[in-house]
């Protein structure tokens, strides 16, 4: 087998492997930048928990009208958004811990999710919805991934500064401006967006990992903020290209496969990042000062 | 000297209760103020509403000739993110918040102004370094190089001096010296009395309600401090509504 063969054919030959590359090349444009935050607010469990919450979202949406991209997306946005701001809610004014909360948002949703599905649909319905199909992204699809990709680039760049002050000071923003809790509140809609973008590829169980594994994997090798987000979208295109060629290869799944891809881009990084577990024994050598 | 700061009935508190009762009275502008009174006495909930942070429940905080832009507040050091990949530039520069907002330049002239302020905390070296590589003496320093940055008349520091070196609280108060001397009104809230003594020509001792505030020298006396302690023992869930003040029905 030659290099063109395993790296440049599948691409060349197959359309459907082009429109997956695309797709996942968007995807990992806007949602890992959006991951680093996710994660420097320590928020990833949330992240997962609005995951999940957009199963039964979407399922309704497939309810009313079967597997069908607008109606399914705009379920999974409402849904997702109403778990977004619910949690944040109950964790602020309730005695129970975010974490907990959390928890029981998204056993409910997913119960609820995969009860809704299997009313009307079959276990392919199901996994499909699951675990997503990015060998099967049409027009629609790329053109709503794309969009989500375009807004969430351009509103990080509109509100950086605020964004970067609400996560390190929180206190101190407030006491300069009132703009702390709408970025807040619109960091929670490109949380939201990402995921439901993600989720016509890689299905609502794994869009979060897209976004959470390479943020998570950057971490280990920078301290500066922008490096890191750079590194987590590499790491995210990496692992989207590799995830696809192994699944193509090898005829596995190709949304676990690439999130399995990021997976391990985190392992090496833990282990051998610069700032990873095997860092500190590595060197003996100390400056002075 | 006029008032900067005039308290009116002012109460203040969080589920009904009252962390500040019914507080009266005026800060001149210029003056040098401590804060001073048990845990729990309302510090730094007085803080936060004269930084526009927390609306009062009761009365008002009036601030004569004093823009919101105005007034730098120093919050308690475990507010901040140590985690976050920022470095001291990045976090001194929030300083420049007032004036630049969300996407104004930082030109060379702000770069100027943080540099001189880092140099004055003794910070020039520190710049690129990430905040999370800090003490808890050098990232007091670099927060006090923001407060420095935000050049406010008004400047507001709750418990600026916790589980820091003399070393470091020396310089730092070197700082709010020159503060006054600018002609910029500071008040901290303190628990060190000596220090306070040492520093501080004005005291103001709260135990919810203002125990005494004056001269330092004569609010800080064992029958004071006694007396804020004792009010500050008690904690009554139920404790029956309060019909006292101006405003009362």
């Amino acid at each position: 087998m030659t290099l063109n063969e395993i790296f440049l054919a599948p691409f060349v030959e197959f359309e459907f492997m082009r429109r997956a590359l695309v797709g996942t090349t968007a995807l990992a444009l806007s949602a890992c930048p959006v991951g680093v935050f996710l994660m420097l607010r320590r928020m990833s469990l949330s992240g997962d928990a609005i995951a999940h919450s957009i199963l039964p979202g979407a399922a309704i949406g497939f309810l009313v009208s079967g597997l069908q991209l607008l109606p399914m997306t705009f379920g999974g946005l409402v849904a997702g958004l109403a778990v977004a701001v619910l949690s944040g809610i109950v964790a602020r004014s309730t005695i129970q811990r975010e974490d907990a909360s959390l928890a029981a948002f998204y056993l409910v949703s997913l119960a609820l999710g995969v009860l809704l599905v299997s009313l009307r649909g079959s276990s392919v319905d199901l996994l499909h919805v699951l675990f997503g199909s990015v060998l099967a992204l049409n027009d629609q699809a790329l053109v709503l991934i794309a969009a989500i990709a375009t807004v969430s680039l351009v509103a990080l760049a509109s509100v950086w500064r605020a964004l970067v002050a609400e996560c390190l000071d929180p206190v101190f923003l407030r006491s300069v401006s009132r703009v702390g809790p709408f970025v807040h509140l619109l960091f929670l809609v490109l949380v939201v967006l990402n995921l439901v973008g993600g989720f016509q590829a890689l299905g609502t169980l794994l869009s979060v990992g897209l976004m959470i594994l390479p943020a998570a994997a950057a971490r280990f090798w920078t301290r500066r903020l922008e490096a890191m987000c750079a590194l987590a979208i590499a790491f995210g295109l990496a692992a989207s290209v590799a995830g696809l060629l192994v699944s193509y290869h090898l005829s596995l799944a190709s949304g676990p496969s690439i999130i399995l891809a990021a997976g391990l881009v985190y392992l090496v990084s833990l282990l051998f990042g610069t700032r990873g577990l095997l860092a500190g024994r590595r060197s003996v050598r100390h400056r002075i000062a | 000297m006029a008032p900067l700061l005039t308290f009116e009935d002012l109460t203040l508190g969080y589920d009904g209760h009252p962390a500040v009762h019914h507080l009266e009275g005026a800060v001149e502008a210029g003056s040098l103020t401590a804060v001073v009174g048990p845990n729990g006495s309302g510090k730094s909930t007085l803080m936060k509403a004269v930084a526009g942070m927390l609306a009062p429940i009761g009365g008002r905080v009036v601030r004569s000739g004093l823009a919101p832009h105005d007034i730098a507040y120093l919050p308690q050091q475990s507010d901040i993110e140590r985690g976050f990949p920022a470095s001291v530039l990045d976090l001194v520069a929030l300083g420049l918040w007032r004036r630049r907002g969300l996407g104004g330049r930082i030109g060379g002239g702000d770069r100027a102004a943080i540099d001189g302020a880092l140099a004055a905390v003794g910070m020039a070296d520190f710049a690129a370094r990430g905040i999370d590589t800090l003490s808890g003496g050098q990232l007091q320093r670099a927060l006090f190089a923001r407060v420095l940055v935000q050049d406010a008349g008004l400047i507001l520091l709750d418990e600026p001096f916790n589980a820091i070196d003399t070393r470091t609280i020396a310089d730092l108060i070197a700082i709010v010296h020159r503060w006054q001397r600018e002609g910029r009104t500071v008040l901290a809230v303190l628990h060190d009395l000596d220090l306070v003594r040492q520093h501080f020509p004005q005291a103001l001792l709260l135990a919810r309600e203002a125990v005494a505030w004056g001269a330092a020298a004569e609010v800080l006396t064992a029958g004071n401090l006694a007396t804020a302690r004792e009010r500050i023992a008690h904690w009554e869930d139920h404790a029956p509504w309060c019909g006292a003040g101006r405003h009362a029905a």
